[in-house]
């Protein structure tokens, strides 16, 4: 199934969304959609039986900066039941990088969003638990921006916050305890 | 000649310190603790081709609190440093680290945000070892440098 095919089918099932096709030089598909009605699209992919892109690969983001708009979001997705494979973008601005989170549609997308929100910013509206990934919690900016200094100097954290209270800690002394009991 | 002679059997007579010292060196038990590629130089190192079993090193233990030396062998990230410094903390006195390679020494290549410019800022170092990797001869190297400086550790400063 090529770009055009793909693109039809898609429209029909979703009429409202902005979607346009590319050429790409290693011949997997690739088109472009726009934000607005990406959970709706991202719905579609997964569910429409000419379609079925039910296996998220991955999903990134690349930095054009100084270019407007800076940010192309990557989604790839897998077709198992047409062994095909997708490449969709979606273009976001510098100052407006925001867009709905589709890891209702593919659980993959859980932490790949969170990597992409901790590394370049992107802001997933919805998204369950949008904690850091990779950077310590209390990071400031985002390293893989292209305007982002990449020599920093300061010092690394050497303890980390207890993970448990000290009300955890001792229900699982306790459960441990009569654990070993029974 | 002294006292040794007075006696029947074979004896040696030393001081208390200089016994600590040298039971010391002897027996460096390694924290098995690899973080990047230095750790395959380690293992090499550990291993027959090389051996640090002629100076006593080569029992990697899998829990720091039976370890006296800490090998920091690769770059440290700084989610990692916590750990790290976490491990160094349980490891029981006395203790001594040595810093394998250019990464773990000053950043190496890594003159990054996600890098620790040197792990002597979470951990105190003992031997630095230059190189990247370090070859196996050069990590032994550090080894028998780090036993010449146990060897001259008082026990009473």
């Amino acid at each position: 199934m090529d770009a055009a095919a793909l693109v039809a089918s898609l429209q029909q099932a979703v009429p409202e969304a902005a979607l346009e096709t590319v050429p790409s030089v290693d011949l997997h598909p690739t088109i472009y959609a726009s934000r607005d009605h990406l959970p709706a699209v991202a719905r579609a992919l997964r569910d429409a039986a000419d379609l079925k892109f039910a296996f998220l690969a991955e999903l990134t983001v690349a930095d054009y900066w100084p270019r407007e708009p800076r940010f192309e979001v990557v989604y790839i997705m897998v077709s198992l039941v047409h062994r095909t494979r997708l490449r969709m973008k979606v273009r976001l601005s510098g100052a407006d990088a925001h867009l709905a989170t589709v890891s209702g549609i593919w659980p993959a997308a859980n932490w790949l969003e969170r990597e992409v929100w901790d590394l370049f910013g992107i802001v997933f509206d919805g998204h369950p638990d949008p904690r850091r990934l990779l950077m310590p919690e209390d990071w400031e900016g985002f390293p893989l921006r292209k305007d982002s200094p990449v020599q920093i100097r300061r010092p690394p954290h050497t303890t980390e916050p207890l993970q448990v209270t000290a009300e955890e800690f001792r229900q699982n002394l306790e459960r441990d305890r009569l654990s070993r009991h029974e | 000649m002294g006292i040794e002679s007075e006696f029947e059997i074979p004896v040696l007579t030393t001081t208390v310190e200089k016994m600590v010292q040298w039971a010391r060196r002897s027996s460096i038990w390694p924290v098995t603790f690899g973080l990047a590629c230095c750790a395959i130089e380690m293992m090499a190192m550990s291993c027959s081709r090389y051996d640090i079993a002629r100076f006593g090193a080569e029992v990697f233990r899998g829990s720091p609190r039976q370890s006296d030396l800490m090998i920091v062998a690769g770059r440290l990230s700084r989610k990692m440093a916590p750990a790290l410094r976490r491990i160094y903390d349980q490891m029981p006195e006395p203790k001594w680290v040595i810093s394998m390679g250019a990464c773990a020494s000053i950043g190496g290549v890594f003159d990054n945000y996600a890098i620790v410019q040197g792990v002597d800022q979470v951990v105190p170092v003992d031997v630095y070892v230059p190189g990247c990797p370090p070859r196996p001869e050069s990590l032994i190297y550090g080894i028998v440098e780090l036993q010449r400086k146990i060897a001259q550790q008082r026990l009473a400063s």
